[in-house]
């Protein structure tokens, strides 16, 4: 598996920049970073990038590197726990929908439906209009924004695979229904669940970003890359590194995601490769 | 049943569903609907005229009966009043439609002018170094948030031509046509970035896929030019999931590019969902919530209902 993504041109690329970006948002969540993040240094207010603020730093001369670090690290912290739920909710919804079929499988889907009539971002506003701003309502936000997606992709397939042999013969032999569900549905599903894990992660890396822009994400004093953009608008004609460092680490996060989700994809189904861009 | 049928017949379905969420979750927002109504004039009400209120509102009644004659007013074209314009919410929404319409058809005219050439240009080149160029292009455009690329187009005007874009007052299209396109024309180009970059990955596949079919191999050894081959032969086939994409994005944006909207000061659709928000002004939050599903679903439905019509193989299929 490494190998098949070492081998790909996009895989190389998305993998390099995903272990880098996982790297610098471990380092972030666990405060190594070059400075203290909520330290202002106030004689070095709106420094340019120089030695020892190696991104310079912001209006209350906090010091940028490290509150981008704290940035990436929160946001990888919302991206992960939202992806994570969105995967287990969507599984486990998509799973028993094609097993049980019927009337709960109708009840799933039409929630499902319901829930993906909504736009992302606005379904994402009014979960935060109901629970308040916060970083744990992100969280469940963007995990029921995504949770339909993954329900999709996991009852298609399992639905197919529902019907197969091996699983009439796992049923003759007595199996029971766990382990028909966990040992052939979820194993056969493992392959479709991990590129829409990775495109999810740019997906909600996006998502954050936004509502922390907003206001209704992580807040302040707290660090995140939206956040910081939203700061440097009114300051980036006097300090444009305000806005470049948080601007190019979500570019490239996200692009880093992206990639390594294509190419899963191509791995996964080389069907696709060909006319993959 | 056919996709046709199954399609049309959960519509309304679903749309009921959006609505009982809809307006359950903003049940679900902590504190009475009084204290929401009056902010901190609630206080000073008496334990009497609080139920007297309670009473002139409907919201002493059961949930069941209060969404009842919520659903019979939404059909009568009454989602209530907004506390914070003093208006009916269905006229604050028809006053910032128009601009959020505007939006949404100028960005994707951006998209597709930008990136259908683009794509097969890259198709025609395929594994060429300006086809790994236009793809990169693509990916990077794909991956950048709308909000980035408005604040770097923002600090590169400032900073590199010393102009910063009108914030001031909005124009309207009818009122000043110039002076409105001068205000549009960047959000346009900010939401139609990444919008372009799916329009020109999606492009480039499905003009790789046709350029390899038989027909079109078969109208090459007849001689028919390259060109005409591209453009006439094999493009009309190749828009069909370009027809699919574009439809759906025109659906995300005409439910508001909140960020986009917010960046560049304009009051459409998105920036006054954000400002409900922020202000508890619930009715609005809930009727715009409902148009903006409604709008969602009814373009996603027309796609489906063009795709039918591009494709008729789905009639057939099975759907999803």
């Amino acid at each position: 598996m490494l190998r098949a993504i070492v081998s790909h041109p996009s895989g190389r690329i998305g993998g390099t920049i995903v272990v880098i970006y996982v790297v610098v948002a471990l380092l972030g969540m666990f405060d190594v970073t070059p400075h203290n993040p909520l330290q202002q240094y106030r004689i070095d207010r709106l420094h340019s990038p120089n030695a020892s603020y190696w991104m310079g730093t912001d209006l209350f001369g906090r010091d940028v590197a490290s509150r981008l670090m704290k940035g990436v690290g929160q946001s990888f912290f919302v991206g992960f726990c939202s992806v994570t739920l969105a995967t287990l909710a969507g599984t486990v919804l998509g799973l028993t929908a094609a097993w049980f079929g019927k009337a709960w499988d109708g009840l799933v889907m039409r929630i499902m439906d319901v829930l993906l009539a909504f736009p992302a971002i606005l379904l994402a506003l009014l979960i935060i209009a109901i629970a308040g701003p916060g970083t744990w309502t992100s969280i469940a936000a963007i995990a029921i924004v995504y949770t339909p997606i993954f329900t999709r992709v996991v009852r298609g397939p399992a639905l197919s695979i529902k019907a197969r042999e091996f699983v009439d013969a796992a049923r003759t032999f007595g199996s029971s229904r766990r382990y028909i569900l966990t040992r052939h549905l979820l194993l056969n599903l493992v392959a479709p669940l991990t590129v829409q894990v990775t495109l999810a992660l740019a997906w909600s890396l996006l998502t954050e970003a936004g509502l922390s822009f907003l206001g209704l994400g992580t807040q302040p004093p707290a660090s995140s890359l939206g956040l910081m953009l939203a700061d440097s608008r009114n300051l980036m004609e006097t300090a444009p590194w305000l806005l470049i460092f948080p601007a190019l680490a979500i570019m490239i996060s996200i692009l880093g995601f992206n990639l390594l989700g294509d190419a899963l994809r191509d791995i996964f189904d080389p069907r696709t490769r060909r006319s993959a861009a | 049943m056919s996709y046709l049928t199954r399609r049309l017949s959960t519509f309304p379905l679903v749309m009921l569903g959006v609505s009982i969420l809809v307006f359950v979750a903003i049940r679900m927002v902590p504190g009475d609907a009084i204290t929401a109504m009056l902010g901190t004039e609630a206080g000073l009400l008496t334990p009497a005229q609080r139920e007297a209120l309670a009473n002139y509102f409907g919201i002493d009644q059961p949930i069941a009966v209060q969404y009842w004659h919520w659903l019979l007013g939404v059909f009568r074209g009454d989602l209530g009043i907004s506390v914070t314009y003093g208006k009916p919410v269905l006229g604050v929404i028809l006053e910032r439609f128009p601009l959020t319409l505007q939006l949404a058809l100028m960005s994707m005219c951006v998209a597709l002018l930008v990136g259908l050439p683009a794509g097969v240009f890259a198709a025609t080149r395929n594994e060429k170094m300006s086809d790994l160029a236009v793809r990169i292009f693509a990916m990077i455009g794909q991956s950048t948030p709308n909000f980035v690329v408005g604040l770097l187009i923002i600090y590169a005007l400032s900073a590199g031509f010393g102009i910063l874009p009108t914030m001031g007052e909005f124009t309207p299209l009818l009122v000043d046509p110039l002076r409105n396109l001068g205000q549009m024309i960047l959000p346009a180009v900010t939401l139609g970035f990444a919008f372009a970059a799916s329009v020109t990955r999606i492009s480039r596949s499905a003009m790789l896929d046709v350029l390899s079919d038989d027909y079109v191999r078969t109208a090459r050894s007849k001689g028919v030019p390259k060109r005409s081959v591209i453009w006439r032969h094999a493009l009309p086939n190749a828009l069909i999931p370009v027809v699919t994409l574009s439809g759906v994005e025109f659906g995300y944006l005409l439910g508001g590019a909140v960020l986009v909207e917010q960046i560049y000061a304009l009051p459409g659709l998105g920036r006054l969902v954000l400002d409900a928000i922020l202000q508890r002004d619930y009715a609005l939050v809930q009727g715009c919530v409902l148009f903006i599903a409604f709008n969602f679903m009814v373009v996603n439905l027309i796609v489906d209902l063009v795709y039918v019509a591009l494709d008729p193989r789905i009639r057939l299929g099975e759907g999803g």
